[in-house]
This record gives C-alpha cells, structure tokens and sequence, in this order.
C-alpha cells in the first residue's frame, strides 16, 4: 500500500511540476525512457544475479549456514535471553542471522519468522516484547557479507572492480545494525 | 584490500566448490538451482523495475527532484551526505526494487565507481526494506503494538545512509 501512494505520488508530482515548469514534454518522453532503461539493466543484471544465486546455494548446501550458526550461538543468547532456555528459538534464531550473512533470503525469512512465532509465545498477547522488536530491527538492518545484487547492478554498469565497496558496506552496516539496537534498547523504556 | 576484492569473484566460487564436492555436494545440481531461484528473483523485481524506473525518470525530468534536492542541499552538505542520493534515501525503506531503480539510475547517470555511485552502492548493500521487513515479521507473529521497532530501524536506516557517505569518503 505503501508504494501505491509512492508511485502515484512520484508521478503526479512530476505531471504537475512539469506542466508548469514547462518541462511537459520531456516527462512523457521519460516514461518510455525510464521502461527501457529497466529492461536494459534488469537484463543486463540478470547474468551476475544467477551466478551469484547458484555459488551462494553451492554455500548453503556446503554446510556454510550451519557453520556459522553454530559460532553465532554465544553472541545470540545475550541478545535474546529467552532463547538459553528455547532449543528452538536459539536454532531459529542463529539460523536466521547466519543465512542473512550469506545473503540467503530464501532461508533467513523462514527462519526468522519461525522466530518472531516462537517470541511471541513468550512475549505478552498482542503487545510486541522487547525481544521481538530487537530481532525485527535486526532484520531490517542488513548484516549481508556479499551483497551479490548490488555487486551485479554494479558490475553490469561497467565498475572497474564491482567488490571493492566491500570494506565499506561492511563498516556500514555493523554501524547501522548497531544503531538499530542501541535505539531499540533507548526507546525502549519509553514505549 | 583492493586487491582482496578483486580476486574475491575470481577465487570464492572455485573455493566454495571445492568445499561442497569434498563434502559430497552435488555441486552443478546446487549451482543450477540456486542459478534458478536468482531468475525468480529478477521475474519478481523487473515488473516492479519497469514501473518504477520510468516515475524516477520523470520526476528527474520534470525539474522537481531539483528543487527539492536543492531544499534539502544546506542539511545533507553539512551531513555530508551526497544530495543525489535523495530520491534513494526516501525509497529504501519502502520498496527493494525502488531504491534499486533510484541507485541504478545514479550509478549509469555518476558512472559506478564516481562517488556518488558508491555511496549509492554502500547504501543499498547496507540497507533492507524496512516496512516491508516489519510487516512480514510482526504479521508472522501477528502483533499488532509494534511499540518502539519502526523507529528503531529508522534510525538504523538513518545511521547507514550517514556511515555510507562517510565510509564511500574514507575507505578507499
């Protein structure tokens, strides 16, 4: 629903103000420009997306996930009390945080909503605990070792080197999954 | 570090492999079907891409992101935050193929590896899609007094659009 009020709102905008900046004709040519140009980079992403999809399940079924869980394990039970005394959630939980290292959507979002379940069992009715917000702030702040997406949007766009942003994306985000928690655990008191 | 990266897409897959195979992996079998399940994820962000694109094109043309990136210059140069990352920043926490389409279209206008591209990069590897995300885990769970999470994660989106910008600046 978000989106519907984005879009209709992007694109009124761009209708009226071009209507009275005099700039009507080049928006209705941006339209059909716009359309072509996500074909052209859907297509041209396409590649890199598949490749990388294939090497990362290669990962998965290598045992990589379950590695890394395992070593998350400790870090876990200090953020998510509940899960020392709930097999379950602690296996969901590391589950879900390691598949988000690896990229792996497909088994981070199972996972975590298998957590956020489980949470709820422990939390009170309809009110979201304290638990079930860190682990939602944590999914919403990407902790992602690869981003292969991004990597292949830029790579296809003719970047030199398309992992050299690595460094960088890694600092970025232990910053903002830490701002994530600390405002979590800050707001906290007042909600 | 430069030079780890750049031999990153040369050697991983080669390593990840040979690490399946000795553990017994049908290697080929795994490549092909996660290879698949990325054409399911294009099939699903270019209908989204194809709409999407052509409203940032427009707003661009209309002379309206502008004038508004202009508004917001005074506030993001003191950040230092690039001010063509606007529409970007406004996007992400609404829709993956947006922000993509928004970052997309700045990496072909600045070049990939100006930085404004990288930063827009950082800013998407290092970000989710916030309401989406809240609204799958609290549906799931189904709460409906989300408390203090949607302000939260905005601030963790808030922190990452900022670290963005300075670690594009300072990490290269």
């Amino acid at each position: 629903m978000a989106m519907t009020g984005a879009w209709t709102g992007m694109i009124l905008i761009a209708a009226i103000y071009g209507l009275a900046a005099g700039n009507a004709a080049a928006v209705g040519a941006a339209a059909a420009e716009g359309a072509a140009a996500a074909v052209t980079l859907g297509a041209r992403m396409l590649g890199a997306v598949m490749f990388w999809s294939g090497v990362m399940e290669v990962m998965a079924r290598a045992g990589f996930t379950a590695a890394l869980s395992k070593r998350l394990r400790p870090l876990l039970y200090r953020l998510f009390p509940s899960s020392r005394t709930d097999p379950a959630l602690a296996e969901a939980l590391s589950l879900n945080v390691s598949a988000n290292l690896l990229g792996l959507g497909n088994a981070a979002t199972p996972a975590g909503v298998t957590a956020a379940v489980r949470l709820r069992h422990h939390g009170t009715g309809d009110r979201a605990s304290d638990e079930l917000c860190r682990l939602a702030v944590m999914n919403t702040a990407s902790i992602q070792l690869l981003p292969t997406t991004v990597a292949a949007l830029r790579s296809s766009l003719g970047a030199a080197d398309a992992f050299d942003i690595l460094p960088a994306v890694w600092v970025t985000s232990l910053i903002s999954v830490t701002a994530g928690l600390l405002a979590e655990r800050g707001f906290s008191r007042l909600t | 570090m430069r030079t780890l990266t750049a031999l990153l897409p040369a050697l991983l897959p080669g390593i990840v492999g040979l690490a399946a195979a000795a553990r017994g992996v049908d290697v080929f079998a795994a490549l092909t079907d996660g290879a698949r399940r990325g054409l399911e994820l294009m099939g699903r962000i270019l209908p989204s891409l194809a709409v999407l694109l052509p409203a940032v094109y427009m707003l661009r043309a209309s002379g309206a992101l502008e004038a508004f990136t202009a508004l917001c210059t005074p506030l993001l140069e003191h950040l230092g935050i690039p001010v063509e990352t606007v529409p970007l920043m406004l996007l992400r926490p609404l829709s993956g193929s947006a922000a993509l389409a928004a970052g997309g279209e700045l990496m072909a206008a600045f070049g990939p590896d100006s930085a404004v591209g990288r930063t827009a990069a950082v800013m998407l590897g290092s970000t989710e899609t916030t309401f989406y995300v809240l609204s799958v885990y609290f549906g799931a769970a189904g709460v409906k007094k989300i408390r203090h999470a949607a302000a939260a994660a905005l601030c963790a989106d808030a922190a990452g659009f900022l670290a963005a910008a300075w670690c594009v600046r300072l990490l290269r």
